[in-house]
């Protein structure tokens, strides 16, 4: 049946540690931090730091950096670019999966909770590992298959508008926080490819060059791969780059009815 | 534990060619029951009685036997869509999950089945008295 409740080594435990801010700091914000060390042998804990904001940047990102630097360098998150576009700062924050490098602290009210993205294997503290997410983007080839020849002169031409369609699908950064943020990914991610890599092959469905439209399609025609999805619009709401992964899946399974119905 | 690769995991066995069918009369069966429910509820509510003779007089009349057996099957058909789709995302359990939708799909057909045979014994032995 459905499990309701976590594995019994991935329950958090009671023995959560506390870093108090230094003292005399005047403007502090409490952090809990998921924290789970697979060397260790325990189970998760949720750890607790205080950080002086007034010594601190904006972005719950800028706070983890702080957290690293000052209070516990064994915390474990990834980061690279700190503005929206590599997608490695993807985490769950204040119960909403998102960028720490684009979420403002001043968004949150209260403790600031920070949890890996949901319901995938954890490899350390806030690091997910995402495996199976890249496999499943991949196995939509998404890549250009073209059956027309390359013009031998010049790139493969597309109008204004043929482009435009794919201006927005283009701009996913794979950050994982729709499939994440995702019921039917969560129960059956081992089957469902999730709205990141069905966005990835819209994507490809509608590129005016590309050739293999039907074989798209046909790979999509599954009861687990495409229809999973229940237009539960968590992962447009999750979406930190604003794009609409459902509409497409909804596309998708419109393309479908009118190939073979309509 | 398995060595198999992330992708060929991904691929699993591949496309299985349908669901648009099963999508597309979910849907369909969705639009049909909207004028057979209020139809129902509406002329169910609008009796003068409940009385047995009352109800099995409404059943006999004109063309509701007719309107009856559709929104019995439509409605079976429309709830073992359904059904299949809640156990295919919370069972994952096998022998469950295969005793599920076995259970599920057996207990729809025989719903319309009695449904259908009670709507028509009604209609053909129903007279007014």
């Amino acid at each position: 049946m459905a499990e309701f409740r976590l594995p019994a080594n991935s329950r958090i435990n009671k023995d959560g540690k506390v870093h108090k801010a230094p003292a005399g700091s005047t403007n502090v914000r409490t952090f809990k931090v998921y924290r789970y060390d697979p060397d260790g042998g325990e189970n998760p804990r949720i750890d607790t730091f205080e950080v002086d904001m007034d010594s601190c940047g904006p972005m719950v990102l800028d706070a983890l950096i702080k957290i690293k630097n000052e209070l516990d360098p064994s915390l474990t998150f990834r980061r690279s670019c700190r503005e929206g576009i590599c997608g490695s700062c993807a985490m769950n924050i204040d119960g909403t999966n998102t960028l720490a490098c684009t979420k403002s602290c001043d968004e949150v009210k209260g403790e600031v909770k920070i949890y890996p993205l949901p319901h995938m294997p954890v490899v350390k503290d806030l690091v997910p590992d995402l495996t199976q997410f890249y496999a499943q983007y991949a196995s939509v080839k998404p890549w250009l298959q073209s059956k027309t020849p390359a013009p031998p002169d010049r790139e493969r031409l597309q109008a204004p508008d043929e482009q435009e369609k794919i201006d927005r699908p283009s701009a996913c950064i794979l950050c994982a926080c729709c499939s994440t943020s995702c019921p039917s990914y969560w129960w059956n991610g081992d089957r469902y490819l999730g709205p990141a890599a069905l966005l990835a092959a819209y994507r490809w469905i509608i590129d005016s060059r590309d050739d293999a439209t039907g074989e798209r399609l046909d790979a999509l025609n599954d009861p687990f791969k495409l229809y999973r999805c229940h237009t539960i619009m968590n992962c447009t709401e999750a979406c930190p780059k604003d794009l609409n992964p459902a509409k497409a899946i909804a596309e998708i399974k419109r393309m479908m009815v009118e190939r073979e119905h309509l | 534990m398995s060595l198999q690769s992330p992708l060929g995991r991904a691929l699993g066995r591949g496309s299985a060619h349908q669901g648009v069918a099963h999508w597309w009369v979910q849907r369909l069966t969705a639009i049909a029951l909207i004028p057979l429910t209020l139809w129902f509820v509406l002329r169910i509510a609008g009796l003068p009685d409940y009385e047995y003779d009352t109800v099995r007089a409404w059943i006999a009349t004109g063309w509701h036997p007719v309107w009856l057996i559709l929104l019995v099957g439509t409605l079976a058909w429309h709830s073992a869509l359904g059904v299949q789709v809640v156990l295919e995302d919370y069972v994952h359990e096998k022998g469950i999950k295969v005793a599920a939708l076995v259970t599920s799909i057996f207990l729809h057909v025989l719903a319309v089945a009695a449904g259908a045979y009670a709507v028509l014994r009604v209609a053909f032995t129903f007279t007014a008295g």
